[in-house]
Parts: C-alpha cells; structure tokens; sequence
C-alpha cells in the first residue's frame, strides 16, 4: 500500500439539454419577472476603451446544419489584455468592460450575435504574447461536455504565424477554423466566426 | 492560501464521451478529432467573477419566484450542498444555476412536446452565490420524469439542471442532479453515456431527512466538485502568469 493522495473526482458533466434557455437566459425565452436581466447580456459600457466589434457565425452540426438550441458563452481581456477577474494579477482590468459574455444560437436562424471589443494581446506561460483571441464555450442538446475554443482575428496574421498556441497545431491548416473573418460596413466591424462541430473543416477544440 | 497553480487536467475517462449513440443527438454534434491539449495560460486560470448584489432575494427559491397566484405545486424539497475543488475545499462566491422541469414534468419552454400541464406559478429557473465555505441552498419542488424524443419509450430520471463557473474558465462545467433511488437513472441513455458507474452515482443526491423543513419540504444533498488547482512551487511558469 502507498499513502493516498486524497484527491477529489471532478463532477461529471451532463448535456445542457434542449431547455438551457431556461436557466441562462430565461428572459430571452419568455420567462419574465424571475431575473431583471439575463446574465452577460451587455459586456461593454459606454466608457469602455478599445475598438468596438461585433461577432456573428453559427454552430453548425455533421449534416451542416445550424443548431437553434445552443448557448454561447465567450471571455475575454480588455483592450490592453487584462482580464476582469479576481485571478488577474498583472494589473487592474478596465472596469468598463466585463469581459463575459453569454448568448443564444437564434431559435428561428441559429445565428449568434455579440458585440465586444477587440482584446489585447495575453502572455503565454512563457511570457510570449499569444495573439489577440476570445475564448468560446458551446453547450447544446447533445453535447455531452463543453466545447472549449478559441477564435483569433483575421487581421492579426503576423501575430497569429508567432502565436505558441496555433502553432502547436499539428496540422496547421486546421488554424484556419479558429480564425474569424474581419469586414467593415456602414464603419461597424464585424468578425465572422463559424464553428462546426464535426466533418473536414471541424473546428479545432481544446483540451485546457 | 492563495490560489495561482494550473488546474488539474481533467479526467475525460470520467465523464460521458462527445459520442454516445444511444442519445442520438450527440451523433452529428459529437466532434471527433482529438482535442488540442494545452497547459492552462491566463485565459483558462481567470473567469468572471459575478457580486452578491446580483442576486434577488427569490432568485434562490424557485417556489416563489414565478409565483402569480400562488405557491409552485409538488413536493416541496431544499437542494443543498457545497460547491469543492478536488483538492476538497470549498469554492466561495460562485454563481450556481439551476434549472428543471414542474412536479409534473413539463419545462416551460415553447419547443417541449409532453402534455403535462404548465404551473401557472413556476418557471423553472433559480440561482444564487455560494457563501465563503462554498455552501449553496435551493427550494423548490421535485420534479417529475418526462418522455423525450430519442427512442419510442425513453424517459428522463426526474433531474435538476446544474451550471456552475467556479474561479476560472478551466473550471466552467454543466450537468444534472439526479435523486437517490430512481431506478429511470440506469435506464436513462444520457445519464448512462458516463461510462463508470461510480462517477454517475456522484450526480446522485442522497436524500437527507435531517435537514428537511419540518412539515415543509425534504432535502436532497448535492456536492459539486470542480477541477482542482496545483499547490506545489514548481510550475514552468513565468512571474503572474
């Protein structure tokens, strides 16, 4: 016998299940009166620095088709790469920017729709930048566990080729799925981002 | 002590796979490339952290949160518990959110196909913020089994909704409460998509009669145990990240 390392098991998760709206956001799905607001609705207040952007994609399944029952949650640093967390210890994040933000897939479309900032860049464990990126979190009908991703911005190529997280990707093509599509219209911003769960171009998820 | 090593990683064997054919959902939404493995950065060791402010006085007390007539109807029951790590301490300040269908069965959702009837008075929804011992309480009734689309005859094991953050994004986790001596829970395909039978039994509450409310409600015991954090010095890691 050896001694025992008295260590826990993590819960297991379970499927979010086709009725999440119910508990994420239970205004958005007609039941009024029990929360004022649903929760990460507004990430970004008024006084908020950094470049206003939207991001729109859908969560598209084997057969591609866009699921209409999902939930979206993203996080993020502020404009100058701090988080707005108790665990950030390299600095004061912007107050005015939350940094959390949670969604809906459109019940009818399936489209998501944020609208954030663009982040800083963060460090690595190395102390080497990671390019600019948002981290995303999908829960569905089933889902069995949380999809963890990330997206990175097409308009940050050079960082994106020096980024010690893309490019531990063994085959680099499969970057391409992590990385929004910028347009500009009417002077809004706008990132595509598309994520598929399943077939050649699945979008690459991670194990943190 | 202060928090700041990496999470443990987590233990995909005991928790259900992305594919289980027999919730036949999880077949197109099921990835199947191997996941990108990474030591967790700052973006994975920092998560919001949401005040106590945010939570009503009812939010916690899904018998009368959606109350318009009166009282939600069913067996009235307190969930309760600790939110832990894996190392066995407790997780303060945390958001927990529940959701689940009526003493009946029936969600209150546009797209629910059962012909339970709706509760007038309960919505199905509740939250609240563990306390500085990672100690959380809901009321609400028990609610019932219902038939599901997946095979002709398949049924849910009455089951609470449970999201929870924790401290950091590595921590995030869904999944569901399930009461002790059901015997649907072994029946269930999405229940059962977790391999190991001990790692199912810890979403089963134990029915705890000594903290039920006297000619009130039962209580159900549910522990909720999030990845765990590193505690030795020796981390390949740079000054705050």
């Amino acid at each position: 016998m050896v001694q025992r390392l008295d260590q826990l098991k993590e819960t297991p998760s379970q499927t979010a299940g086709p009725y999440i709206h119910i508990g994420a956001t239970p205004n958005h799905s007609g039941i009024s009166g029990v929360y004022r607001q649903d929760l990460g609705r507004t990430m970004v207040a008024r006084a908020a620095k950094g470049e206003r952007i939207t991001i729109v994609g859908h969560v598209l399944d084997g057969a591609g088709e866009p699921l209409k029952d999902a939930l979206i949650e993203i996080w993020q640093a502020d404009a100058a790469g701090l988080y707005n967390s108790p665990q950030e210890r390299r600095g004061k994040a912007d107050p005015n920017f939350a940094g959390f933000g949670r969604q809906p897939t459109d019940e009818k479309t399936g489209e998501y729709r944020f609208e954030t900032i663009k982040p800083g860049p963060v460090p690595f464990v190395d102390g080497a930048p990671m390019a600019p990126h948002i981290t995303f979190w999908i829960i569905a009908r089933g889902v069995n566990v949380g999809l963890h991703t990330r997206m990175y911005f097409s308009d940050e190529a050079a960082a994106n080729a020096k980024c010690p997280v893309l490019s531990r990707l063994e085959h680099r093509e499969r970057a391409k799925s992590l990385i929004a599509r910028r347009s500009e219209k009417d002077g809004k911003v706008v990132y595509r981002f598309d994520i598929r769960l399943q077939g050649e171009d699945e979008t690459v998820f991670f194990d943190v | 002590m202060e928090e700041s090593g990496s999470f443990y990683q987590r233990d995909r064997a005991w928790h259900p796979p992305p594919l289980t054919p027999q919730y036949k959902t999880s077949l197109l939404r099921s990835p199947r490339k191997a996941l990108l493995s990474l030591e967790n950065t700052i973006s994975e060791m920092t998560g919001p952290l949401f005040g106590h402010d945010l939570i009503g006085k009812l939010d916690n007390d899904l018998i009368q949160n959606y109350a318009k007539t009166g009282e939600a109807i069913g067996p009235r029951i307190n969930v309760y518990g600790r939110v832990i790590d894996e190392n066995g301490r407790g997780v303060p300040d945390t958001l927990v959110e529940i959701w689940q269908a009526n003493a009946g069965g029936r969600y209150r959702h546009k797209k629910e196909g059962y012909t339970a009837p709706l509760d007038p008075n309960f919505g199905g929804c509740g939250r609240t913020i563990t306390d500085s011992a990672g100690r959380y309480w809901f009321r609400t009734v028990r609610p019932g089994p219902y038939p599901w689309p997946n095979r002709v005859n398949d049924w849910r094991p009455a089951h609470i909704h449970f999201s929870i953050f924790g401290h950091a994004f590595a921590q995030r986790l869904v999944t569901q409460m399930y009461f002790e001596g059901d015997p649907m829970i072994w029946q269930c395909p999405i229940a059962t998509g977790i391999p190991d039978r001990a790692a199912l039994q810890q979403l089963v509450a134990a029915l705890d009669r000594n903290n039920s409310t006297h000619m009130d409600s039962l209580a159900y015991k549910f522990d909720i145990v999030l990845r765990g954090r590193r505690s030795t010095p020796f981390e390949n890691r740079k000054e705050g990240n």
